[in-house]
């Protein structure tokens, strides 16, 4: 996916639209953070989850980190190729590195994630 | 080096005659195995030469220095191991203890518990101690256990998360979770201390307690830990503190005068019993009047007499552990505090803040510090400085320690630093030592720049090269 076009939390994840559902994952900035990843846990499918409730839990050789729910909605797909290979998401956290995708999304929420822009000068901050 | 078992040679073993060999079958034929057990044949030169160099392999606090932040790898004095060894105390069944008539057969090992108890109560200002966690993790559960029953006990049942800094160690949310907590966490501010403001907004009355580390993993007091007491306090939320960098405030500070309500003690950091691979370890706890009623039981008593006993205290969490803990381990501690004494125990605290203050004014030129000049038991530095200019990153700077005859400090920690390396000296290092490894850090800031390559490979001198910990966690394989 364009980063250019997606959405992002201060929790280090983005979210785009791509055919009617949304699909999330974490940051280039995350996953250069967290180093070489080796295990992610996924959500169940048909899971409700709120606005900052713990999704998925991506550990890396350094820590384990929750990945939190950008948006409210229901787990509708997960990316079980992570699961024989996690470093799809050093490798590619915007295309095949995504986490899981999210049907029924609070519109509202969306709205008021930050922009590319807005993320770029959120990290320039942070490092 | 080759594994036991490829030493071994069919028919092969010592040359002393044994006598066991001659031994009566001790069971029928339907209870004994068929094949001989599967172990090596080597004669006991071969063994011995085995495990002696397995030894020297070994990368330890005996043989060199052993910085390692938040884990307190202090010398163990070699007068813990000689009471720890006294065969009054080795040759026990923990079962005399649970036994009533057995119980006069250990009243030796039930005064040294009971009186370590109270040893640990008066350092930590509280009013009573138990030795049975096993680790400090197992401490914290215990601890929250018990804050968990006391609120449910006084009908709280609104009390549903527990406060912890993102500073703590990942310790203190798992032992909330477990014990059915939910956590929220409470950022640090840009000095290394806890968020004051952040804390307060956080506080609110479904909070059932507050886990703190003082000094915190930045190296940092909490100047503001009173206030948090009592704040927490009006809320009916308890204070836990957890004990990984006593160390720090040994004999100077106890946390029961903070206002800390249940601590746990690291027997195997602050007081010098053996540290590492998985133990044994003790994470015995202590409370204050608010929860001495919910302690593990059964507990030690002394009766009027002078005879210990056991009691279960009214509102026990019940046992946690089988017994009274690693007792050994305690008896270690036990000495350990008596050869110290009132006045040794402080003189730790002080020597332990001074070592890590000295290291931390000698590199502050050359590593990143983010929090100041000042730091309690620990100091954090980071590689930021060198990340940015492309050279190398913290774990090179660790493992190029390595060859220099250093353990390496703990990295990638706490998770509020980036590139962190955490450097916790301890009390027992001289000043050579000190300048020794200072020298050598100087020396690979110097070569980052100049040759960050060679870093890269490092370590070159150990028994292996770099290890592969990304394959290692990705493929785990456990079956030999």
């Amino acid at each position: 996916m364009n980063p250019e076009s997606l959405r992002y939390s201060d929790e280090y994840e983005w979210i785009g639209e791509s055919n009617g559902v949304y699909v999330v994952g974490i940051t280039d900035f995350a996953q250069e953070k967290l180093g070489d990843i080796t295990y992610v846990e996924l959500p169940a499918v048909g899971k409700k989850i709120a606005r900052g409730e713990e999704a998925a839990i991506v550990e890396s050789v350094k820590a384990a980190s929750d990945v939190f729910a950008p948006v409210s909605g229901t787990v509708i797909e997960v990316n079980y190729a992570l699961e024989n290979d996690p470093g799809l998401i050093n490798r590619d956290p915007f295309g095949r590195g995504w986490i899981f995708k999210l049907d029924g999304i609070n519109q509202k929420e969306y709205e008021e994630l930050m922009s590319y822009i807005a993320y770029r000068a959120f990290c320039q901050g942070e490092s | 080096m080759k594994l036991i078992f490829k030493k071994s040679v069919p028919g092969r073993g010592t040359t002393i005659f044994d006598p066991l060999s001659q031994a009566v079958q001790p069971l029928p034929d339907s209870l004994m195995r068929g094949d001989p057990p599967a172990l090596p044949e080597v004669s006991e030169l071969e063994v011995i030469r085995h495990f002696t160099g397995l030894s020297r392999r070994n990368f330890g606090v005996d043989s060199h220095f052993y910085p390692l932040g938040s884990c307190t790898m202090k010398y163990n004095p070699r007068i813990d191991e000689l009471t720890a060894s006294l065969p009054g105390f080795t040759g026990l069944h923990p079962h005399w203890a649970t036994i009533p008539a057995a119980r006069a057969l250990c009243q030796g090992a039930l005064a040294v518990i009971w009186e370590l108890e109270r040893f640990l109560a008066e350092i930590g200002g509280m009013k009573a101690g138990c030795l049975q966690p096993m680790a400090g993790a197992h401490g914290e559960l215990a601890g929250v256990l018990m804050i968990a029953a006391y609120h449910r006990t006084r009908g709280n049942h609104g009390k549903k998360v527990m406060l912890v800094p993102d500073s703590a160690h990942g310790t203190n949310p798992a032992s909330a979770a477990m014990a059915g907590f939910s956590v929220r966490t409470v950022p640090s501010a840009p000095n290394g201390e806890i968020d004051f403001d952040a804390f307060r907004a956080a506080l609110d009355e479904t909070v059932a307690g507050v886990m703190l580390t003082c000094p915190n993993t930045h190296g940092l007091f909490e100047r503001q830990v009173a206030e948090i007491a009592r704040l927490a306090h009006e809320q009916d939320a308890l204070l836990y503190y957890d004990g990984a960098n006593l160390n720090a405030i040994l004999g100077k500070v106890r946390p029961g005068d903070l206002g800390f309500d249940v601590m746990h003690f690291n027997l195997h950091k602050t007081f010098s019993t053996p540290h590492g691979m998985g133990g044994p370890g003790s994470g015995a706890v202590a409370v204050g009047e608010r929860l001495e009623a919910f302690l593990p039981g059964p507990r030690i008593i002394r009766g009027e007499n002078g005879d210990f006993d056991l009691m279960t205290p009214e509102h026990s969490i019940g046992a946690i552990a089988p017994f009274f803990g690693s007792f050994l381990v305690g008896l270690r501690a036990w000495t350990y505090i008596r050869a110290h004494g009132r006045d040794g125990l402080p003189k730790v605290a002080e020597a332990a803040v001074l070592n890590a203050n000295y290291v931390l004014a000698r590199l502050k030129d050359h590593f990143h510090a983010p929090f100041g000049d000042r730091c309690m038991h620990e100091c954090v530095l980071n590689a930021t400085r060198q990340v940015a200019a492309g050279q190398v990153k913290a774990l090179d700077i660790a493992k190029a320690l390595l060859d220099r005859g250093f353990h390496a400090p703990t990295v990638y920690f706490p998770l509020t630093v980036p590139e962190c390396l955490m450097i916790e000296p301890t009390e027992t290092e001289s000043r050579e030592t000190l300048d020794a490894f200072c020298e050598a850090m100087i020396e690979i800031a110097r070569l980052a720049e100049a040759d960050p390559e060679a870093l890269k490979q490092a370590p070159t001198s150990m028994p292996v090269g770099r290890l592969d910990e990304v394959k290692a966690a990705r493929e785990l394989n456990c079956s030999c």
